[in-house]
């Protein structure tokens, strides 16, 4: 199971695209917090009830969302789950 | 008498003729270079408004395109009206120095790519197509759609938007991707023939068939050995020319050639032929 995961980090890392990325635990250990009229509400669970759930991440450098959706489509989880793409903020433009 | 418009009517007549015919090649080149979907929109419609107000003073230039170019490209540099307008009058006696068409980089290919990239939603990629490459205007795209303008105009401007937030790369797929991408490509220009040729009735409709043809064609002449390509111009052109002869669809199959060439409207078919029997 995590063997393709290893794998992956490293063509990652072999391409130098590699950035970070880290696998989350399940959301039986996710514990949700908010701030309501001034008084902090704590509560156990994730912040949406689904039945899809973020299970981790990659920061990537790649030139363009081809590269991207390439890179994508070889993370483990993209032939059981969905794996999405969104460019970083840019706060320097 | 003199006026200071000598030839207004010939000037509009010859720009809107340009909008129609060079608008996908003219756009092509100036997202090249300003590398940004919606400046590069915007800089040749300005162009195109100068040229309206310029052209009509002083005559066509020798190369219309190669100044629309030039005068879009500065359209990334923040001017001053005036600079502008003394910048543009320099390029009007300049012509000499001018690109023709042929000097023009075509970019097409890398533009159709772009405008039909699976990023995008279906309907979005043939809006967008039929705006850069077609040279319908927001409307006419709308019209296709029955949307309103307003609705069509910022799907569009959404879609642009997203080709440089998301970073869909401006270029032709390399071999690794480009049967599946030439497949959406082709799916959209069969999309844009198929509302031309279910809908007979209106002129808007019938316009759709002849951009879907136009875009066919497009395809061909920039990738002339793509079987895929060729096999959909054929398919395009053989059924625009059997909807021309009224041809039933109960005849056999094997009359189609004659019934068509008896009909007095070949239309397309003498250009199927070669398309067909081209291996």
């Amino acid at each position: 199971m995590m063997q393709g995961y290893f794998a992956f980090n490293e063509t990652l890392k072999a391409a130098g695209a590699y950035v970070s990325g880290e696998g989350l635990q399940d959301i039986d250990t996710a514990t949700s917090v908010r701030i309501c009229s001034g008084k902090t509400e704590t509560m156990d669970g994730p912040f949406a009830e689904t039945k899809e759930r973020l299970g981790g991440f990659y920061v990537m450098d790649i030139p363009n969302l081809d590269s991207a959706l390439r890179y994508a489509t070889m993370i483990p989880s993209a032939a059981y789950g969905t794996v999405e793409v969104r460019p970083l903020m840019d706060y320097n433009s | 008498m003199h006026s200071a418009t000598p030839y207004p009517q010939a000037v509009s007549r010859a720009i809107d003729a340009l909008a129609r015919t060079d608008r996908g090649r003219l756009l092509s080149a100036l997202i090249a270079r300003l590398k940004n979907f919606q400046l590069a929109e915007d800089a040749l419609q300005d162009a195109l408004a100068s040229a309206v107000v310029h052209w009509g003073r002083t005559g066509l230039p020798a190369s219309p395109q190669g100044w629309l170019l030039k005068v879009a490209a500065q359209g990334d540099r923040p001017a001053t009206e005036d600079r502008k307008a003394s910048e543009i009058a320099r390029l009007s006696v300049d012509e000499a120095a001018e690109d023709t068409i042929d000097d023009i980089p075509d970019e097409r290919l890398r533009l159709i790519f772009t405008c039909c990239h699976p990023a995008l939603e279906s309907k979005t990629q043939v809006a967008l197509t039929l705006r850069t490459l077609g040279g319908l205007s927001t409307a006419e795209v709308a019209g296709a759609f029955l949307d309103n303008e307003t609705t069509m105009g910022q799907r569009l401007s959404r879609a642009r938007t997203k080709i440089l937030a998301a970073g869909i790369p401006y270029e032709v797929p390399g071999p690794e991707a480009w049967a599946e991408r030439l497949q959406s490509v082709l799916t959209v220009v069969y999309l844009i023939f198929n509302q031309g040729y279910s809908c007979s009735a209106g002129d808007q409709q019938r316009q759709l068939g002849e951009e879907a043809i136009y875009l066919g064609r497009m395809l061909d002449s920039l990738r002339p050995d793509e079987a895929e390509i060729k096999g959909l111009l054929a398919l395009m052109l053989i059924t625009e020319a059997r909807r021309a002869a009224g041809w039933p669809p109960t005849e056999p199959a094997c009359r189609l050639h004659r019934k068509i060439a008896n009909s007095g409207t070949t239309g397309g078919l003498p250009k199927v032929w070669p398309c067909l029997t081209r291996r």
